[in-house]
């Protein structure tokens, strides 16, 4: 760039950033609000961080939270995986459009109306609703994005290194796993990070899925939050946002290549 | 032309099970009608009965559901303001998102990076505290009022209106729009911007004349990106609109949920779905064009 | 052939005297026959045969597009022939996957595993076949000291500059020592110098390891300094084979003659044919054209006559009147240094090079442009080409 960014751009970047993390900012600050009232400031404390920690269904629900990412997330990988290889690696196989189509319609539909297809689907098959249907859900939800993502990386691997390993002596399956997969894995950890985040932040396609006992915390914070403005909340969410943000970060650094390195 | 590519057996098989089939569902339970049953629709499908019950279970379809949201003025207006509402956020998402991705676009290298991490960490965060973060702003004793009136200024009520609505459909999908507004912006070559102004334009028409027709493609693809969910939002107008807010997601929530009228709910899943398959359709024609441009 | 008496470097000497393909009794190590490969409308290979022999060097030289990648693939493994039957040492090696095949290839982006070190880059076809860990580490330790790579088994491709990785490709694909070496393109992404030290690099270490080589490339030089024999391709067929000299001095078509080198072609007719000689008249030369021909050509036939711009002999006074005679002026040259090159126009308006070399500094009249200059050629220094 030889022309920096203008009086008019930098006011643009400001505002707009302004007004993405504004809300946000105010909700930590006030997660550590003495007073339960928003308007008033009543002192620093963190006395709703120790609420939270007694509030049992909110540990419950931040738990079955917790195990439901960590099992849909590795499915949704694996599955992803899966898909992105034959994508980009099978050339034009037979149902390969309904392929595509049913993995990026999910990218873009409504999550209501994924919630109640996989809901009738559940009730059809006379299941009864709880954590596995949910899992599954989230599973295919999730994959969907995990296949874009790793897609993306594995278009722009040098096919000639699957190659050479094969010229080398490795059997396909064997190519894959010592050379395709290490050279993919960031992409692989970020799609099982997007998918675990995305289960974590679901509301509307558990709260179709679930059944009793299977509340998760989103389902909890919104039946909390349709009571109003609640400082625990404001914890809960300061903490998620907390660990979100450090996730991310440490996602970046370790993608981040070592600089004046040229690329391999 | 291969046979079939043995990799995507086990998601091709997982997504018809759990994406394409529960779909068909929908679409045979909105043609059913509502009764006090466990589920609570008929006809239902009595394989046992072997040919009869699947001729029984045929003619028990019919379109009735669908003529009573014809009828039903809450649907029409439902329908109506949903599109309402995709609309005129999508224009006041362009009108902000472009700016602000122009901006980043603008910027050094470095700063590039770390704006373009600043737009997407948002989208990471949980969906519902973000929207939930302006429940405590926009209440009547709350962040807003308390600012204005520190000004001098008369108070707004903006919760449970359908200001509020747009406020909060602008928040949460604006990274859905800079992105890609971001993406075709920043791969323009400044070069181009000198050799207009070598041509003898001012900025403001090089603008106009040479960067904003080539962001045309990302535009499109932030547009329809937001378009298309917001239709179908639920968690927005719920927590942040008011009694008369309708949307369809929340139309099929609540047929769901509070009345237990699955076929309806179905019914307007269906119509909603119907009204989404075009621009869904021209959204990934943009998507594979962009690809095919790299 | 690895005899130590013998100086190292003289591979010249060796080659001349290595010509199995003139032996009827020897058996190819590779047999190409009547192969086809269609990709989608277009036909990448039209009907190949050819034949490589056991510690040949063998160049398939082509631009892009001619099919010659597609042949390498086919004997590594990753093309199947549509029709046609490839074999290695009488065997068929169609159904054979790529991983059980005993050749080893060189890709041109080198595709180094980028996850892997130098050593386990090396290493990494020697594990597959399952060899004892110490001896895969003699073999990498011995491999690395044949590209002069010492020391730098410990690092990752991305530490290495483009030379290294080039040999690390190269060491990776002998260090299972295959029957047989596939070089795609190999030196491609070299620059110049260090590409034409690689040529001489490449060609000692075919004879230290009496390995069959087969190089794919687009660059003509290259193909001529380091092959024992040239395929040279056009749109999916083999245009010719041969020693490199042959190639060069006796190209069998215009399109070999162009191909390789600088050529000027006169268009004429026979007008005398004896058995030794041809005679043609061509609007180029009034005086008419002559060239040394065994072949009874028909009169009248229309023929070609390729010259190698350094063929040509330069006069800046008119020589006796003989044919092969041309007169017209200097429309353009170019110092190179080595040799200048002259575009000389004749009367005809057909320009033609002539390559001079500079043998003394000084230069008692220089040429200019507009100067009217006569060009003459041996005979025996042109091709007669029908095609």
């Amino acid at each position: 760039m030889t022309r920096g960014p203008t009086l008019f751009n930098r006011i643009s970047v400001f505002l707009g950033l302004g007004f993405l993390y504004a809300p946000i900012v105010l909700l930590v600050v006030y997660s550590f609000n003495a007073s339960r009232l928003v308007t008033v400031w009543g002192g620093f404390s963190t006395k709703w961080y120790a609420a939270l920690l007694k509030d049992q269904q909110m540990l419950d629900a931040i738990w079955i939270t917790v195990r439901l990412g960590l099992i849909s997330a590795t499915a949704a990988t694996v599955l992803g995986t899966l898909a992105a290889v034959a994508l980009v690696r099978s050339g034009r196989f037979r149902g390969r459009t309904l392929f595509t189509g049913m993995l990026q319609a999910p990218l873009v539909l409504p999550e209501v109306i994924l919630g109640l297809s996989l809901l009738l689907l559940f009730v059809a098959m006379g299941l009864q609703r709880g954590f596995w249907t949910v899992a599954v859900s989230h599973a295919t939800m999730t994959l969907c994005y995990a296949t874009v993502v790793i897609q993306a990386r594995l278009v722009s691997f040098d096919r000639a290194l699957e190659e050479a390993a094969q010229d080398l002596g490795c059997p396909p399956i064997r190519a894959f796993f010592l050379v395709t997969l290490p050279g993919i894995a960031p992409a692989v950890a970020a799609a099982w990070m997007l998918a675990f985040t995305l289960s974590l932040d679901d509301l509307v396609i558990a709260s179709f899925t679930a059944g009793p006992g299977s509340t998760t915390l989103p389902m909890r914070i919104y039946s909390q939050v349709r009571l109003g403005v609640n400082p625990e909340i404001n914890a809960v969410s300061t903490l998620l946002i907390a660990i979100v943000t450090l996730g991310v970060g440490i996602a970046t650094l370790v993608q981040r290549r070592p600089k004046g390195v040229p690329r391999g | 032309m291969k046979r079939f590519s043995l990799t995507a057996v086990l998601p091709f098989v997982w997504l018809a099970a759990f994406f394409l089939f529960p779909f068909l569902l929908v679409a045979k339970l909105s043609l059913s009608e509502v009764a006090l049953a466990i589920p609570p629709y008929q006809p239902r499908l009595d394989l046992s009965q072997g040919l009869n019950g699947l001729s029984a279970f045929a003619q028990g379809l019919d379109l009735e559901t669908y003529a009573r949201l014809r009828t039903d003025h809450l649907y029409v207006a439902a329908y109506l303001s949903s599109l309402k509402f995709a609309v005129v956020s999508t224009v006041i998402l362009l009108l902000v998102g472009y700016p602000l991705a122009y901006g980043m676009a603008r910027s050094g290298a470095e700063t590039r990076r770390t704006l373009m991490m600043a737009v997407i960490l948002p989208f990471w965060t949980s969906f519902l505290i973000r929207v939930y973060a302006w429940i405590a702003i926009l209440k009547p004793e709350g962040l807003l009022n308390a600012a204005l009136s520190s000004l001098g200024l008369p108070t707004l009520s903006l919760l449970n209106t359908d200001a509020a609505v747009y406020i909060g459909l602008v928040y949460a999908y604006l990274p859905f729009m800079v992105l890609p507004l971001y993406a075709v912006l920043e791969r323009q070559d400044e070069s181009q911007l000198e050799a207009a102004a070598d041509l003898g334009c001012t900025p403001i028409q090089a603008f106009w004349r040479v960067t904003f027709p080539q962001s045309l493609p990302g535009v499109a693809a932030g547009a329809l990106l937001c378009f298309i969910p917001m239709v179908g939002e639920f968690v927005i107008p719920d927590l942040l609109g008011g009694s008369g807010t309708l949307m369809l997601g929340k139309v099929i929530w609540t047929e769901f949920f509070a009345n237990r009228d699955w076929p309806a709910a179905s019914a307007v899943a269906i119509v909603m779905l119907a009204t989404l398959i075009i621009p869904t359709l021209l959204y990934q024609r943009q998507q594979a064009r962009m690809v095919d441009g790299r | 052939m690895n005899d130590p008496a013998r100086p190292r470097l003289n591979i010249g000497a060796i080659r001349e005297s290595f010509a199995p393909w003139a032996d009827p009794n020897a058996a190819p190590l590779v047999r190409f026959e009547g192969v086809y490969k269609q990709f989608g409308d277009e036909t990448a290979v039209k009907g190949v045969s050819f034949d490589i022999y056991e510690g040949e060097f063998f160049a398939l030289l082509g631009p892009s597009g001619c099919g010659k990648t597609t042949l390498m693939r086919m004997l590594a493994g990753f093309e199947a022939p549509d029709a046609g039957r490839v074999s290695l040492g009488g065997q068929d090696l169609a159904g054979q996957p790529p991983h059980r095949r005993p050749v080893n290839m060189m890709f041109q982006s080198y595709a180094l595993f980028p996850h892997l070190s130098v050593e386990q880059n090396i290493g990494f076809g020697l594990s597959q076949q399952g060899l004892p860990r110490a001896e895969i580490r003699a073999r990498v330790e011995e491999t690395l000291a044949l590209v002069k790579l010492e020391g730098l088994g410990r690092r990752r491709p991305h530490q290495l500059s483009g030379g290294q990785r080039q040999r690390v490709a190269l060491a990776r694909a002998i260090a299972p020592r295959p029957k047989m070496l596939l070089l795609d393109e190999p030196l491609a992404a070299l620059d110049k110098k260090l590409r034409e030290e690689t040529q001489f690099e490449l060609m000692r270490l075919q004879q230290t390891l009496g390995m069959t080589f087969l190089i794919v490339t687009h660059d003509q030089e290259e193909a001529m300094v380091v092959a024992d024999r040239i395929a040279v391709m056009s749109a999916g067929e083999i245009a010719q084979i041969g020693r490199p000299a042959e190639i060069y001095e006796t190209p069998n078509s215009r399109y070999v003659a162009d191909f390789i080198g600088d050529v000027n072609l006169f268009e004429g007719r026979v007008t005398g044919a004896d058995g030794t000689k041809v005679r043609l008249g061509s609007n180029d030369c009034p005086a008419g054209l002559e060239a040394l021909e065994d072949d009874h050509l028909a009169m009248g036939s229309p023929v070609w006559l390729a010259v190698r711009p350094e063929k040509l002999k330069l006069h800046l006074d008119p020589p006796g009147e003989t044919a092969n005679r041309l007169s017209g002026k200097v429309v353009d040259y170019g110092y190179l240094g080595d040799w200048t090159t002259y575009v000389v126009e004749l009367a005809s308006g057909r320009t033609v090079r002539a390559a001079v070399a500079n043998v003394s500094r000084l230069v008692e009249r220089p040429i200019g442009y507009g100067d009217p200059v006569w060009l003459t050629f041996a005979p025996d220094g042109a091709v007669v080409l029908t095609r």
